[in-house]
């Protein structure tokens, strides 16, 4: 890319028009981040200042408006949001990556196209719409067999559909850009397809298929409009499937509008920490990702 | 034209404009010195209501524009107090130390609902106690099918949620809850959508809900069916005001627009909302 900044047009001044203005797109977009990481701080200042984040973590229950003595535990929530997230994330992987699999090595080239149109017809299903299909047709579905119905199960499959097709595209992507000249060698070599997807196809494609997921994850933890109508949203650490949960998110959506002074200060807290939560796996990705990259650096 | 919070700190303002809030600001702003314009925000319940009283309003006083805001009624209280807002909308009584004058549009009751196919019909005020505290867990204690219950909840500062701990003499601690739900709209859909629910809502609302085919049923109070007559004659024993309320005496624009609010032109907008007019 760098034999852009030699050629003759730089030198008129367009270049540098051009650059100049993408570059200021790109602080904005990137500025919006630390605003709003800024906003919910000062937020949840209060909150940490009063309550304290030791309360928030240790407090059984959440009555945050209660008049006689109110309780600020967050924990529950927290615990909430990871397993629904850690649920839908078991179901929607091997189902994402192995039909991508099938949709890039299996199927029929017009049925492969055919099924890339549906799973992008369902990603693009407004979340409010999984949520109100999940409260009419799954949670009384769930409820015949175990009530009542809004539940930890309810939410988990709820997100699974939600981010499967995130998975499956991603991971199709990836397994898309592994270079022909890969499968070319596998073929040389008389492998069949089966061990060429697992010993060529899928370790190629690995760090795509891992982004794939991590978004999938972050997509799941950050979701509300769906789960908030499907969870039961009882601030519980739930002991089967079938209790009811309420992540972080439904939390801030149900009574954000509604709360004042320190109730309103400890949801900016649980918001930052569930951006604390969100940004923990990413930068963690971030750093196996580069000392990968140093490993294979210092063995070539 | 919008009022900012001030908990929104200035270098996000900054950003927002840039990405194109700009443009719209800067087109409201141009008409600021020939409109009159009034904020108004708080209960969920009184929002439509209220928006549609605006709405008729601004038809017949032109140069006036009527912001209708929802948030809760605790958001109306809030911002009727910080001078956000120039009148809040409450759907509740003012309680101690809450410093406002109050102005009475309407009446609204809220009772109890359940599935359509469920054969309960009435509840006493205790079997609605014991039932949300889970010392009835099951409806053939209460003359129904025998299935578990499942109680239904409203979240942390919802003024239903304030009216209901008000009749039943409950803290929100006491209640041992299935499911939480947020808005009026939620509760009927969670009512329909479950034999074995229990829920309790706006009595406007579940009415509407209910003459339009949604297979909740409405539940008895002690006996007395919650119908607008009964919220009407004062019998129903789950009542609530709907009111704006403004800080201190009401003065200008503010005062014309709650002397119409209030008065027997909108009577009919109350009764489309099926809630009861003030006074009545």
């Amino acid at each position: 890319m760098t034999w852009w900044r030699n050629i003759s047009l730089s030198r008129q001044g367009t270049d540098r028009l051009v650059g100049g203005g993408l570059g200021l797109m790109a602080v904005i977009s990137a500025s919006v981040v630390f605003f709003i990481l800024i906003f919910v701080c000062r937020g949840a200042l209060p909150a940490l200042r009063e309550v304290g984040l030791t309360r928030l973590l240790t407090d059984g229950r959440w009555l945050p408006a209660s008049s006689r003595e109110p309780q600020y535990g967050v924990t529950a929530m927290l615990a909430g949001s990871l397993l629904v997230t850690a649920g839908a994330m078991l179901l929607a992987t091997p189902l994402g990556l192995l039909s991508a699999l099938f949709e890039r090595f299996y199927a029929p080239r017009n049925l492969g196209r055919w099924y890339r149109r549906v799973l992008e017809l369902l990603a693009g299903v407004p979340s409010v719409v999984f949520g109100l299909w999940g409260l009419m047709v799954l949670v009384p579905a769930i409820n015949r067999w175990h009530p009542p119905g809004q539940s930890l199960l309810a939410a988990t499959l709820i997100l699974g559909l939600m981010v499967l097709p995130t998975l499956a595209l991603t991971a199709s992507a990836a397994l898309e850009s592994v270079p022909a000249a890969y499968f070319q060698a596998a073929s040389a070599l008389g492998m069949g397809r089966a061990a060429t997807i697992l010993g060529v196809a899928l370790p190629a494609a690995r760090t795509g298929i891992g982004g794939g997921a991590l978004l999938a994850a972050a997509r799941a933890i950050g979701e509300t409009m769906a789960v908030v109508m499907v969870c039961g949203n009882i601030a519980q650490i739930p002991g089967s499937v079938f209790d009811p949960v309420r992540p972080v998110t439904s939390t801030i959506a149900l009574e954000m509008g509604y709360a004042t002074a320190a109730h309103r200060s400890v949801l900016f807290a649980t918001a930052l920490l569930l951006i604390l939560m969100v940004a923990g796996p990413l930068g963690l990705a971030a750093f196996v990702k580069t000392q990968q990259k140093k490993r294979t650096v210092r063995h070539a | 034209m919008h009022k900012i919070p001030s908990y929104i700190p200035q270098p996000l303002l900054f950003s927002l404009t840039s990405i194109g809030i700009a443009a719209t600001l800067l087109c409201s702003c141009g008409k600021k010195d020939e409109t009159r314009q009034l904020i108004l925000t708080g209960s969920s319940t009184c929002a439509p209501m209220v928006a549609d009283m605006a709405k008729r309003f601004e038809e017949s006083h032109p140069g006036t524009r009527i912001d209708v805001q929802s948030g809760g009624s605790s958001r109306g209280i809030a911002d009727a107090t910080s001078g956000l807002a120039d009148i809040g909308m409450i759907s509740r009584n003012l309680k101690e130390g809450e410093d406002l004058t109050p102005h009475r549009m309407a009446m609204d009751g809220v009772c109890v609902i359940v599935h359509q196919d469920n054969p309960v019909e009435n509840l006493t005020k205790q079997q609605v106690i014991d039932i949300y505290t889970g010392k009835i867990e099951n409806w053939k204690d209460v003359g129904g099918a025998d299935k578990a219950i499942v109680v239904a909840n409203k979240a942390e500062g919802r003024a239903t949620l304030e009216v209901f701990l008000g009749y039943t003499g409950l803290d929100n601690a006491d209640i041992q809850a299935d499911i939480v739900v947020g808005e009026n709209q939620q509760a009927i859909k969670t009512a329909a959508g479950n034999p074995n629910a229990i829920s309790y809502v706006s009595i406007g609302e579940a009415a509407y809900e209910a003459e339009h085919g949604t297979p909740i049923k409405l539940i008895q109070a002690d006996g007395l069916a919650p119908t607008t007559g009964a919220v009407a004659n004062g019998s129903f024993p789950i009542t609530r005001p709907l009111q704006l309320v403004t800080k201190g005496e009401a003065t200008g624009l503010a005062k014309e627009f709650i002397d119409y609010a209030t008065s027997e032109e909108v009577h009919d907008l109350v009764e489309k909302h099926l809630f009861v007019p003030a006074g009545n």
